[in-house]
């Protein structure tokens, strides 16, 4: 049904205002769009973002997320020693005897280390050592002052001068020089995450563990394998459970207190701030300004504040919190008193009751479920926020991971935290939503009752 | 119930009316005895519900102080400083922060030489000068807020770009596939809940400490964040128009942009507008461990006790943040009216 010229100039000359509107309304979009890319492209040079970009190591990235889930072993052997041996890094995740089945020292007198099973190996002696890996074997010789590998050189292979690199992905890297040959061993999972090397229950299987809880020996006398065994776990020194678990209970209860504090000292302020409630409106306005003042002096600025007047910890943390919240509490039940319905507490009024009763019978049914919700919500986001206002030293696990990652080397006991968090979060995320539904539903019944009664 | 009562009562009120003599008015007496019987029922139904009502505040009230005495006292008890011992001190700590000189505070704010410097770190106001031509610069922290105010926003503009789109994938009014849409929306949950803090730190390592780690942590935070605003705004809107370009054939791009955007733009920019004062909080917050800006140099300042600086930065920090908050108020205020204030219960 196409339309004719004659119609079109005949639908647009009787609806001008929507062909015909003014420069500024059909060139909005346009200025707004060609706004945002001045903006990028000042923006671009404020960061200096290509010379940033030319900077950074993406190359890390994989790495670092592959550390998240995953631990290696670095055993280094000594070629320069009369009898090769393998050494291992102090406090590696093998303990203090490791005897690891992937490192095989063969009748000849040579070693084989197993990377990914035989397929990516690297075997060798003195004199030699043969690295086998993608199909393909590459065989190195050590005896003429550097190593050297004789034929071809895979793409997988890095001849440096001193020194043959042979990476194998994820599974590890061969590293052979004329006096040492060091093996990385890529493990996917978390080393020692229950016992650590220092337990006696380490290295053995969770039947084990449980035989030996349930009815073994007691392993050191005067405990009972039990208590022992939680002893360990609680205080395993490489992921530190007890203290990431305590730090974890920081977080929420600076989240909790300052939300809850904040709640209560705001609660009958708003009353006094809002306009409809309060007699003064000079009072009024004061109190609004106040309010926007504890928001505006950022949470930040309580944290450092606190920290410095009560030390790091929780206590400088709720407070920091609980003092935003008076503001962001004070305004939201402010707006929502001024929002509610004045019948009610015209009724009671009529009766005769006094200010406080006004305000019990005719306001408070209407605004406490509105308040709750709030409340629920800022605790929620606060439960999200405490965790960063952590890291400036106000307590809880923000700090814990702050430390961990300034290190680049923690990644595993980054995400371990980082997925206690995500749990908390979830947890306090699904509590808050269920009971601001139940009350959203006891507000929308009223809603429908009045709406129903007219 | 109540209709066979009120039967019941009739029934008696017959044979009350029955068996007393009419001159005693004795009708309207036992009306009026059985309507109070009849109330008192009531009554004590009302108070039988209040009472458990009330029963059930106060024990969720009790509850919650029980647990906020436990919390304080953990709090107390896991902080470095106790709070009792602290208290009587809060005002020598108070007193650092008091400025000999009240000018040094302005002299701080706009790089301007003290004459209270003997070298110290505490009064080199104009070491920090951003020279921009000519004699004329820029002082030291207001480059600094601006490097803040600039994280912020490049961070929800960010946010903003790739919020959109998945929030019409995550829509359940726009998007059929319910696979596609849970994983938007699983995806969009976990960038909303992944500490920041660590995005931080892990692009720390890769691009280098500085504001643009806290652009990509703040940033992808805020995709989270809008996201979920908006698919749930999207989920609200009249689906009339989406029909009706259906009916003409229009497709998938065609329909949200004709018939979903016009309804969700004002308040998508009402939202994004929301989130530019978060950001700016949250940027202040990522600069003090060590994503640049102003962060960095109040945490600096206050660990030092530096009253004129600290007290300078307050008091550029607080101005930003109250003129961000008011403009994005006005501006939200025009775009969709009063119900941007008004919190959805």
């Amino acid at each position: 049904m196409a339309m004719t010229a004659d119609e079109l100039s005949a639908i647009e000359s009787r609806h001008p205002q929507v062909f015909q509107r003014p420069a500024y309304k059909r060139f909005w979009p346009l200025l707004l769009i060609a706004g945002t890319v001045l903006y990028l492209a000042y923006a671009l040079w404020f960061f200096s973002l290509p010379q940033v970009l030319r900077e950074s190591h993406w190359e890390r990235l994989p790495l670092f997320l592959s550390q998240w889930i995953s631990y290696d072993l670095q055993p280094e052997f000594r070629l320069d020693q009369p009898e090769i041996t393998p050494k291992y890094p102090r406090f590696s995740a093998l303990g203090e005897h490791p005897d690891p089945d992937w490192v095989i020292k063969n009748p000849d007198g040579t070693f084989t280390v197993l990377i990914d099973g035989r397929d990516k190996s690297v075997t060798f002696d003195k004199t030699r050592a043969t690295i086998v890996a993608n199909g393909q074997t590459v065989p190195v010789s050590l005896t003429g002052g550097k190593p050297e590998v004789t034929g071809p050189v895979p793409d997988w292979v890095t001849v440096h001068d001193d020194e043959i690199v042979a990476k194998m992905g994820f599974a590890g890297e061969v590293r052979v020089t004329v006096d040492r040959v060091k093996v990385r061993k890529r493990f996917l999972g978390w080393a020692n995450f229950v016992f650590d090397t220092r337990s006696p229950f380490f290295g053995k299987s969770a039947g084990e563990v449980i035989s030996l809880i349930v009815s073994g020996p007691e392993l050191q006398p005067g405990t009972s394998n039990l208590a022992l065994a939680a002893d360990n776990i609680w205080n395993n020194a490489q992921w530190q459970h007890g203290d990431v678990w305590t730090k974890l209970l920081q977080t929420i209860v600076m989240a909790f207190l300052g939300t809850l504090l904040g709640g209560i000292v705001a609660f009958p302020l708003a009353f006094f701030a809002a306009r409809n409630i309060t007699p003064s409106g000079l009072l009024s306005q004061v109190l609004k300004r106040f309010f926007d003042f504890m928001r505006s002096v950022d949470m930040l600025i309580w944290a450092l504040f606190f920290t410095r007047a009560f030390g790091p910890g929780p206590l400088a943390g709720s407070a920091a919190i609980f003092f935003t919240e008076i503001g962001t509490l004070g305004k939201t039940y402010s707006e929502a008193l001024e929002n509610i319905d004045d019948k009610p507490r015209e009724g009671v009024l009529s009766t005769g009751a006094n200010g406080l009763l006004v305000q019990r019978y005719g306001v408070m049914p209407e605004v406490v479920p509105v308040f709750i919700s709030q409340t629920l919500y800022q605790w929620e986001s606060n439960t999200r926020g405490a965790t960063i206002i952590g890291a400036v030293g106000a307590g809880g696990i923000g700090l814990k991971l702050w430390e961990a990652m300034r290190t680049n080397s923690n990644w595993a006991n980054v995400f371990y935290m980082v997925l206690l968090t995500l749990l908390v979060v979830f947890i306090f995320d699904n509590i808050s939503n269920f009971l601001r539904r139940r009350l959203s539903r006891t507000l929308h019944d009223y809603n429908r009752l009045q709406a129903a009664q007219g | 119930m109540a209709a066979s009562a009120f039967s019941e009562d009739r029934d008696f009120d017959f044979r009350a009316d029955a068996a007393t003599p009419p001159f005693l008015h004795v009708p309207i007496m036992t009306s009026a005895t059985l309507h109070s019987d009849a109330t008192r029922r009531q009554a004590d139904a009302w108070r039988r519900q209040t009472s458990l009502r009330r029963f059930y505040t106060a024990l969720g009230v009790g509850l919650l102080l029980v647990a906020m005495c436990a919390t304080m006292w953990f709090a107390d008890e896991a902080n470095a400083g106790h709070f009792f011992d602290r208290l009587p001190h809060i005002l020598d700590f108070l007193s650092w922060l008091v400025p000999k000189d009240w000018s040094d505070v302005w002299r701080a704010l706009f790089d301007i030489a003290s004459p209270n410097d003997k070298g110290t770190q505490e009064f080199n106001f104009p070491l920090g000068r951003v020279y921009v031509w000519g004699g004329f610069y820029i002082p030291e922290y207001f480059e600094l807020m601006l490097t803040t105010v600039n994280v912020a926003l490049v961070s929800t503009f960010i946010g903003f770009v790739f919020a959109v789109p998945f929030s019409f994938i995550a829509a359940r009014n726009l998007t059929p596939s319910p696979v596609l849409r849970l994983f938007v929306k699983r995806f969009m949950e976990l960038l909303r809940a992944f500490p920041e803090i660590v995005i931080a730190g892990l692009f720390a390592a890769i691009v280098s400490i500085g504001p643009v780690a806290a652009i990509i942590a703040i940033g992808l935070h805020s995709i989270g964040a809008l996201g979920k605003l908006f698919y749930e705004i999207n989920e609200n809107i009249d689906m009339r128009p989406e029909e009706g370009l259906r009916a003409v054939g229009a497709n998938w791009f065609e329909r949200v942009r004709f018939a979903d955007l016009p309804q969700v733009l004002p308040n998508f920019m009402s939202y994004t507008l929301l989130r530019i004062e978060i950001n700016v909080r949250i940027s202040t917050i990522m600069g003090a461990v060590g994503g640049g800006g102003i962060g960095e140099e109040l945490k600096l300042s206050i660990s030092r006790g530096f009253g004129a600086k600290t007290l300078a930065l307050v008091l550029l920090l607080f101005i930003t943040i109250f003129l961000v908050d008011q403009f994005s108020a006005w501006l939200r205020r025009k775009l969709v009216g009063e119900q941007a204030f008004l919190m959805s219960a």
